[in-house]
């Protein structure tokens, strides 16, 4: 057994070590793959589909994936791309996003993969469920209407802050973030410090009255896509 | 009362030992006392058996038969198929909603009887039915219905309403329910007479290996739907490092139209634990788990009845048939309502007490299954077979079927045809042979598979039932002339939104999407390009989707598409209103909720 993979993708030939997914080796090569439920510090939850790639042949979740010899991966090609910005249009319709009035616009993750995508508005008509907001704890917020169903907030709290705050309820699309107390975020343990309050990628999960202490226009996405601190590399 | 409930939550979880992967087991208990697992409950629980509150709400809150809110002693669920629909479930809903005078998802004021509506309950064969908390009534009229919300005011215990008897096992004391196996073709794999033990016996005489070989040689795929080598998986499994294994049997038959395993379950339980047990001794484990849904809980009883009888004979516990050494029992996981646990990492994660929702792969089940130890999980027919096959030899099964598709299959067959029921065929049988066997007439489309197969019109009908051609779990479901393909096609989607376990994005929004435009098309706003539309949609869905729920969900609608495109375009081209303007906005419904608020009709509208 050798301890490098050797394998592509787009014909790009990559290396990495046994044990790691398609989307880590990418990352170490400079290969972007989207993505929005995985994250560097989390185990892979295989949730959003945003990161699906041809391998071999079959569509699979990059983030999930483990690297195999001679593997064969297609990242950026007409057919994923459609996929991806049909999943990225799923997200928008499926919630209430207004990126307009949204104090987390220029750091969210799916506005900017939306802009890297070129979508200015979905194909897909509006489903505009009704959501709901809970400001109950003094320094963070959730709202539900831009949650994207990631559970990044589920696994940082269970597995960096040790606290289960959030956990899925409900399923199909009715499905949601719940909070570990009768309703109210107020009644758990969360507090301002918890990385559960970082990791969101959307503007579902704030810090009250930081909205705006860095001014639009100096925001992460602003200047540079989503991504390019991969390819940068 | 709160102090009784802690103490019954106490003494349930005590039962299950604490244990926090028993939580199917106790949240089921305490549903069936109390009518709901309250917030308070679940605090209780989660006290118990050392968890967290809303790790008990979100398992709490993904199955049907779970529920937060209480719901009355007494629960009418209607079977909401496309054949009891066919077969006249809407006059039935109807006289339940008038006798009741409470509309479906609601409880009667007095909190005694709540209507519901359930996915097939797996009684097509004799719909429409309805499971009323665990007794199945079958062959419902709306008069039938009056006289059970009259019966159940009088006396709410639904076990008095169980008429006559059905047939075989179902009329015995046991089970008691007016089920009935509809048995039309009886083949020589599953319903010959079995002696227990016959194959269990030879298969102890060889080892392991020998018994995976056998099962290879058989040539044996699963007989679940997707048909993965059982043999392979097998060997997977008994080679991947662990020193505890577990045998699944997934007895969750959600498919709608499927009803097969329901009657092995009823009159031939005793080849699957025999297969179960002979999978045990080949993969070295000692533990057997049935899982078996909801809505079977009836033949609970009887199952145990047999498993107590097997121990008796030492078919099952220490030292099976006098083989030293070799250990397996099997025990029954109920579900809840959820047909997603049927597919094989969602079954897992049910049996660990957790939500339904299916596990990453890799690691395969045969690596890492339920609780982290390699796991084999199988149907309900697998396992049958695989007792036959040890019993008579690989050679015997093998003659039978096709060449890439060996043996028998059960097909449960439904809709639009006299004899609809179980039948055993030999694989590569074809599709107008088995609409002759049920003596069907003006059949003008078949889905074969359930929803999540293929809707096939007359030209497909000189194709073959096997793995390579028309593959099916068991599923044939058989439309005449006069239905439409547009509305069975809406009716399977509305399944798929319904239960899509919402992990992935591509299920959990891409059908309700699917689903929109084809309630557009059926409506009369169809437009050009909704066909692409359609499909496009459908392959991403597909492609993108994490488990086979997503990756066959589109089927109903691609399929007909492909098969039927006529259909659509009819339907399109009939809803024009004139060319260049479609009515694809509705001014009055959008302006509704605000007329509601304002308490006035717009002006303008
Ligand atoms: C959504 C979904 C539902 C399924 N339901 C069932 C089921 O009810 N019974 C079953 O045996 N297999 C079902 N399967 C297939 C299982 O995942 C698995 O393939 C099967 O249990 C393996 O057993 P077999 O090889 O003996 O067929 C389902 C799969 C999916 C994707
Ligand atoms: S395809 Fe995705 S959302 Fe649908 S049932 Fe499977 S994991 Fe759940
Ligand atoms: S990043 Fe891989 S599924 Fe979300
Ligand atoms: S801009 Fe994306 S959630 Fe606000």
């Amino acid at each position: 057994m050798s301890n490098t993979i050797t394998f592509t993708i787009d014909g790009v030939e990559v290396t990495g070590q046994p044990g790691q997914t398609i989307m880590e080796a990418a990352d170490a090569a400079g290969i972007y793959i989207p993505r929005l439920c995985a994250l560097e510090e989390l185990s892979p939850h295989g949730s959003c589909r945003v990161c699906t790639v041809m391998v071999n042949g079959r569509p699979q979740a990059a983030c999930t994936q483990p690297i195999a010899d001679g593997m064969v991966v297609e990242n950026d090609t007409e057919q994923i791309l459609a996929i991806r910005r049909d999943i990225i249009d799923m997200l928008f319709v499926e919630g209430n996003h207004f990126c307009m009035f949204c104090e987390k616009s220029g750091n969210c993750e799916l506005q900017a993969l939306a802009y890297r995508f070129g979508i200015a508005a979905p194909r897909f008509p509006y489903l505009f469920p009704k959501r709901d907001i809970d400001a109950t704890h003094p320094d963070i917020f959730i709202d539900r209407n831009r949650c994207i169903l990631c559970g990044r907030c589920v696994r940082a709290s269970r597995d960096i802050d040790g606290k289960n705050v959030f956990e899925f309820v409900g399923r199909g699309f009715e499905k949601r973030v719940a909070v570990n107390a009768e309703a109210n975020l107020a009644d758990t343990d969360a507090a301002a410090t918890d990385e559960a309050v970082n990791v969101c990628p959307t503007g579902a999960l704030l810090k009250k009255r930081v909205g705006y202490a860095v001014p639009v226009g100096q925001r992460k996405y602003d200047h540079k896509p989503i991504g390019s601190e991969i390819e940068k590399k | 009362m709160s102090e009784t409930l802690e103490s019954a939550i106490r003494d349930i979880s005590q039962a299950c030992g604490n244990d926090r992967s028993r939580m199917m087991d106790i949240v089921e208990a305490v549903q069936a006392k109390y009518g709901c697992v309250s917030g308070e409950a679940m605090d209780l629980i989660a006290k118990q058996v050392s968890t967290h509150r809303v790790e008990v709400e979100s398992v709490v809150s993904f199955y049907a038969f779970l529920s937060e809110q209480p719901k009355g002693k007494v629960v009418i669920r209607l079977c909401d198929d496309i054949i009891d629909e066919m077969k006249g479930s809407e006059s039935v809903a109807e006289a339940f909603k008038q006798e009741l005078g409470i509309d479906f998802g609601e409880t009667t004021p007095d909190g005694v009887i709540t209507l519901e509506k359930t996915p097939c309950i797996g009684m097509c064969d004799q719909a429409p039915a309805a499971l009323i908390n665990n007794e199945i009534i079958t062959y419902l009229s709306s008069d039938l219905a009056r006289e059970i919300v009259r019966k159940l005011k009088k006396n709410p215990d639904p076990k008095k309403l169980v008429g006559r008897l059905g047939d075989g096992n179902n009329a015995s004391h046991l089970v008691h329910s007016m089920v009935h196996n509809n048995i039309r073709l009886a083949g020589e794999v599953i319903f010959s007479e079995m002696a227990p033990g016959a194959g269990l016996k030879n298969a102890l005489a060889l080892n392991p290996q020998e018994v995976i070989r056998d099962v290879k040689t058989a040539r044996l795929r699963g007989r679940g739907g997707a048909g993965f080598p059982t043999g392979m998986k097998w060997d997977f499994t008994r080679q991947a490092t662990g020193d505890k294994k577990y045998v699944l049997c997934n007895a969750d038959e959600g498919e709608p139209g499927t009803f097969k395993d329901r009657v092995i379950l009823t009159e031939k339980s005793d080849l699957m634990f025999e297969g179960m047990a002979i999978a045990g001794y080949a993969i070295g484990a000692d533990t057997g788990i049935v899982y078996l849904r909801g809505e079977y809980a009836y033949l609970r009883p009887l199952l145990e009845d047999v498993l107590a009888r097997r121990r008796n004979d030492n078919l099952l516990g220490n030292d099976v048939m006098g083989k030293k050494g070799f250990n397996f029992d099997i025990r029954i996981q109920m579900g809840a309502g959820a047909y997603i646990c049927g597919e094989e990492t969602a079954l897992i994660s049910s049996c660990e007490g957790l939500r339904g929702d299916p596990k990453n792969r890799p690691p395969f089940p045969a690596q890492k299954g339920y609780l982290g130890c390699p796991t084999v999980v199988n149907n309900v027919e697998t396992f049958c077979k695989v007792a036959r096959i040890l019993e008579h030899g690989p050679g015997w099964f093998a003659k039978m079927g096709s060449e890439g598709s060996s043996g028998t299959k059960l097909l449960s067959i439904s809709g639009d045809c006299a004899k609809p029921g179980v039948y055993e065929v030999p694989f590569g049988i074809k599709v107008r042979e088995v609409l002759d066997l049920c003596d069907a007439e003006d059949t003008a489309a078949v889905q074969v598979g359930g929803p999540s197969g293929q809707m096939i019109g007359m030209n497909q009908f000189g194709d073959s039932i096997c793995y390579e051609h028309l593959a099916t779990g068991g599923s044939v479901m058989v439309f005449n002339s006069t239905r439409d393909v547009l509305t069975i096609a809406r009716k399977f989607m509305e399944f798929f939104v319904e239960e899509s376990c919402g992990f992935c994005t591509p299920c959990r929004v891409g059908n309700v999407l699917l689903k929109e435009k084809l309630d557009d098309i059926i409506e009369g706003k169809g437009k050009s390009g909704d066909l692409d539309y359609l499909e496009s949609l459908g392959a991403t869905i597909k492609a993108a989707s994490r488990c086979g729920l997503g990756q066959t969900s589109p089927n109903p609608i691609l399929t007909t598409i492909k098969n039927f495109r006529s259909v659509y375009e009819a339907k399109i081209a009939a809803g024009k209103v004139e060319e260049g303007f479609q009515p694809t906005f509705d001014i009055h419904a959008a302006l509704q909720t605000a007329e509601g608020i304002a308490g006035r009709k717009s002006v303008h509208a």
